[in-house]
């Protein structure tokens, strides 16, 4: 293969993997300090992306603002949506089975996208890229690399920083990591443990709707959207152990280069590639890679 | 808009039932009413009943009753759905649907119960290729049809090598064999087919790809919202301008808006264009805007209005008499269709013989171009009728 | 006492569905076989869940495995013969689920979960994506196959009446063998290995092996409504082995209840009712075409308010007066 060529499909690995780590990291955050296995995940990073694309007019209009503002309005009300449903939802799955949340949020799928079909339609709609972000990269002599890409790509290396920095240098990052380790500990250390549950779910809720947001403009808008990203997340939140945002990390990484040059290599497998890796690694590590 | 033309239609059944000879022929819709298709299904329902309403609510003098099923574009669906309508609602013509997948289960259900069906999208070869059959027909295109428009085009853009690129299923596979076929008879070579699974999106390594394999140009078969990313992500990929990429029409139909200008200046092929200019067709998009305001007059419209012309001449040749179904058929598949696409007859397998046509992307519009393949008809291969 | 009441009750039932040809509709008749063929799956299911604790996320793998071998392998001209067909669908179903199985029963929890998810979506891929199964336009099954010694024709099963029969008689059977499995030595171990696996290991049980042989079992059982699928419409498509397919069968075993071998039966009856029911436009009118947002609100509430599931509600309702006790450990 072509060195140019090479280096482009490693560059195309590495954004699709640390888009995936977006979603994934915030499933895995819900999963494993809540110990809730919330199938409706991908439901939020649908809404992200359609509130990309119902808001952009609004904000354009009301604040005179472009694409990066539109995308922080999307974060801030993803956030109050997820703090809103954990009261209102997820705070009664803590006590049930992991059987019982599946089945519910299972459900909760099926009531978003039909609420989604009745508010704004089922039209596949495409996202404009910001004019400012709109050109492309030179790499070899026919092919350029799009400029957003590298955008997407570098919004997800400081989201993962920055969360990095809060679980390990601050207060909340450090309630977060002890609630993951021992839940009734922070509850009889007078930690509000409810409180504490319903920021790390909005955090969950917030990333994945950043996530449907920043690729709404190269994934395009359209039903079913949630749930095509779903399994994948789930996939990457298995490998990299439940639980675990360094393992989602890599994870992605590697679901995102078995997934690139599976395609290109095996194009009839491509879609099983995934799903081998998944297998073969929990034969070897039957908690994923990094065990929480 | 949808509610009231169902209920003038049972209400004008209703009332006049009295006068009729026989009662309400019994159609069917199997459509998405739900899911990335939905737009299609509302299209191709809208354009049936319109043509409906133009001969004043009535096909050859009898009244049309209408069932609804929703096939969420869910295969494994197909057949209950069917049944649904065969067996619960008691149809006798059956109109669906756009998914192929359900189509083919569609097809099964009415060979299986004797019921006539029409077909206004889904295209399929197999199913007037192999599994063609007396009752089943189509107001729509097989998927070879646009394909095969296409690689003669190309040839004489004089383009001598292609890679073709669509998803892994039997619609990509067809079309994309179409343009094969009539590229690789005019000379030119396809130097690679490729794919990806179905419905995946991510197209970035197969454009890596492509660009390293510098073809003369690129055939692509997609869809929906797949049409869309492609599109876009050729655009942002730099490839727009170096390697001219061509599709079947469906590349940019009903996906303008979302493309934007990413989709400006892209040939594509289909039974039907923007700017036909002929006043059969003038008259159906006048018509159809006057009754559906929010929705531009497609392909989709087209096949709608059709499939209903289609019932009316089978109907015409029995007098409403929707027992008799050999006869019926037998019309039907004799018919002439004076379609807003321009004429068109049905091959022996049940398939438009029609115009295809070249159109660019101007504007909002796929503006024609020329005729690209006249009167083509679907080789129908494996079709034993 | 309870006995009779019990077998009473069964022979009412028995009675009803066997009536009911003779009045109902060809598309409700069509229903009821389309239910009992979900109940025979969510029965093999149960086996698994509810008996044993391997919550399994990839149970539509092996309906679907066996719905292509009767369809792959029945000819086009004519009608196959069941007593090889049959079987064969079975085997075929088994032995991917002995392969799967051996590896998957290495993890446990939410990681035994994903990775029967995972071996699922293998096979799902095989038949969306290879030419093996004519990919996502699906293929068809030209002939119902018949039981053929020789040139006797022993079976027809092309008449609806007869079809609904046989499939009666599947599920009997199938619930028949899994009762009196459950009662056995075998069952007992299975109950055993469910409630504590580490107390039965420590009692010297080779809880692998049980695990395995109730897992093959199970999918095997899976693969005969598998086969009654594909006969009844005669079209199979790639979709029959999605994880959806998965998901709802689960919900079925769930939502009837798994401390009960006949919750699986309740819940599949119930779900498809419940489907019918919100999509019927008769009832909600335009509201029917909204059917999806009924159908997961009425999940979400039937999943909370029934943590037992429906076969639970009697205990449900007599521990009311009781107070309520801690929620029992999950087995994990």
């Amino acid at each position: 293969m072509d060195p140019a060529i090479l280096l482009i499909q490693c560059l195309n690995a590495v954004q699709y993997g640390l888009l995936l780590f977006l979603v994934a990291s915030g499933l895995t955050l819900i999963f494993g300090i809540m110990g809730i296995i919330n199938l409706a995940h991908g439901s939020f990073y649908m809404i992200g992306a359609y509130m990309a694309f119902a808001l952009q007019p609004l904000v354009a209009q009301y604040l005179g603002g472009g694409f990066v503002l539109t995308v922080l309005v999307c974060v801030v009300l993803a956030t109050v949506l997820g703090y809103f449903l954990e009261w209102a939802f997820y705070s009664y799955l803590y006590t049930r089975e992991h059987l019982q949340q599946v089945l519910m949020t299972y459900g909760l799928i099926l009531v978003f996208e039909e609420l989604r079909s009745i508010i704004v339609g089922n039209d596949v709609h495409g996202v404009p890229v910001p004019s400012w972000l709109a050109g492309s990269v030179r790499l070899g002599d026919v092919m350029t690399y799009p400029v957003y890409r590298l955008f997407i790509s570098l919004v997800c290396i400081l989201v993962a920083a920055l969360m990095f920095w809060v679980l390990t240098r601050t207060r909340l990052g450090m309630m977060i990591r002890a609630g993951a380790s021992n839940r009734e500990m922070i509850n009889s250390l007078g930690i509000d443990i409810n409180r504490l549950f319903r920021i790390v779910f909005a955090i969950g809720v917030a990333l994945a709707a950043l996530a449907g947001a920043i690729a709404a403009p190269v994934s395009s808008v359209y039903p079913g959207m949630g749930n095509a990203v779903l399994i994948i997340c789930f996939v990457v939140v298995v490998i990299g152990g439940i639980g675990s945002i360094k393992g989602a990390f890599l994870a992605a990484m590697l679901v995102g280069f078995v997934d690139t040059f599976g395609q290109v290599f095996f194009p009839a497998a491509a879609g099983v590639m995934v799903y081998l890796l998944m297998a073969a690694i929990l034969l070897f590590k039957p908690e994923g890679l990094f065990k929480h | 808009m949808k509610k009231i033309f169902t209920h003038t239609a049972l209400a004008a059944a209703l009332a006049l039932s009295a006068g009729s000879a026989f009662a309400a022929v019994k159609v069917g819709f199997m459509l998405p009413y739900s899911g990335t298709y939905a737009k299609l299904g509302e299209a191709i329902e809208n354009g049936f009943k319109l043509y409906v309403q133009e001969q004043g609510g009535k096909l050859a003098g009898q009244e049309v009753q209408y069932f609804k099923v929703d096939d969420e574009s869910n295969p494994s669906k197909g057949p209950e759905n069917a049944n649904r309508l065969i067996k619960r609602d008691g149809v006798d013509i059956l109109v669906g649907t756009v998914h192929s997948g359900v189509a083919m289960a569609l097809a099964k259900a009415a060979n299986d119960s004797d019921t006539t069906l029409i077909i206004p999208n889904a295209g399929a070869d197999a199913i007037t290729g192999p599994l063609c059959s007396k009752n089943v027909f189509r107001s729509s295109f097989s998927n070879w049809q646009p394909g095969y428009a296409m690689g003669a085009v190309a040839a004489e853009n004089g383009d001598k090598t292609a890679v073709t690129i669509s998803w892994n299923y039997a619609a990509g596979k067809e079309s994309t064999d179409g343009f094969k076929e009539s590229f690789e008879k005019a000379g030119g070579k396809v130097i690679k087919h490729l794919t990806l699974p179905f419905p995946n999106v991510e197209f970035q390594p197969l454009l890596t790809e492509i660009a390293s394999l510098k073809p003369d140009a690129v055939y692509t078969f997609f869809a929906g919202g797949g049409a869309v990313k492609f599109v876009q992500d050729y655009a942002a990929a730099g490839l727009k301008d170096s390697i001219p990429l061509y599709g079947a029409g469906f590349l940019t139909d009903g996906t303008l808006e979302a493309q934007g200008a990413s989709a400006q200046g892209l040939q594509t092929t289909l039974h039907y264009a923007d700017g036909l200019d002929t006043p059969r067709d003038n008259k159906f998009r006048e018509d159809y805007i006057k009754n559906f305001p929010q929705l531009p007059p497609d392909v989709y419209a087209v096949q709608g209005y059709d499939a209903a012309q289609m019932l009316e001449a089978g109907l015409k040749a029995v007098d409403g008499d929707v027992s008799k179904k050999d006869a019926m058929r037998d019309a039907i598949r004799s018919a002439k269709i004076d379609s807003p696409r321009g004429e068109f007859t049905l091959s022996k397998a049940g398939n438009p013989v029609q115009d295809m046509y070249l159109r660019k992307v101007e504007g909002d519009k796929n503006q024609f171009v020329k005729i690209a393949v006249e009167k083509l008809a679907d080789p129908a291969r494996g079709c034993k009728l | 006492m309870r006995f009779i009441l019990r077998a009473i009750l069964l022979l009412v039932l028995l009675a009803l569905v066997l009536s009911l040809p003779s009045f109902a509709t060809s598309y409700y008749l069509g229903l009821v076989v389309k239910i009992m063929i979900y109940a025979l799956f969510a029965l093999s299911l149960q086996l698994l869940v509810g008996c044993t604790g391997l919550v399994s996320l990839g149970h539509s793998a092996f309906f679907g495995i066996a719905a292509y071998f009767v369809t792959l392998l029945s000819p086009e001209s004519g009608a196959g013969n069941m007593l090889w067909l049959l079987p064969g669908a079975i085997l075929a179903a088994m032995a991917y689920a002995a392969v799967t199985g051996a590896l998957a029963l290495r993890t446990k929890g939410i990681y035994f979960i994903m990775v029967t998810l995972a071996f699922a979506q293998m096979a799902y891929y095989v038949f969306h994506d290879t030419a093996l199964g004519g990919g996502t336009d699906g293929i068809y099954l030209y002939f119902r196959p018949e039981i053929r010694l020789g040139d006797w024709v022993v079976l027809n099963i092309d008449d609806q009446f007869v079809f609904y029969v046989f499939t009666l008689a599947c599920l009997l059977l199938t619930w028949l063998f899994l009762a009196l499995l459950m009662r056995s030595r075998f069952g007992a171990a299975l109950t055993g290995i469910r409630v504590n696996e580490q107390r039965m290991r420590a009692a010297g049980f080779s809880t692998f092996k049980y695990k395995l042989i109730a897992y093959v079992i199970g999918c095997g059982l899976a693969g005969v409504a598998g086969f009654l699928y594909a006969v009844k419409d005669g079209y199979v498509n790639p979709e029959l082995l999605a994880w959806e397919q998965s998901g709802l069968v689960l919900l079925m075993v769930i939502l009837g209840g798994m401390g009960r071998l006949w919750g699986a039966v309740l819940g599949a009856v119930a779900l498809t009712l419940l489907q019918e029911v919100f999509q019927s436009h008769a009832l909600f009118g335009e509201f029917a075409s909204r059917w999806h947002l009924t159908f997961g609100l009425a999940i979400i509430a039937l999943v909370a308010a029934l943590p037992q599931g429906l076969a639970g509600l009697p205990d449900q309702w007599r521990n009311r007066r009781r107070p309520k006790s801690i929620s029992s450990a999950s087995a994990q």
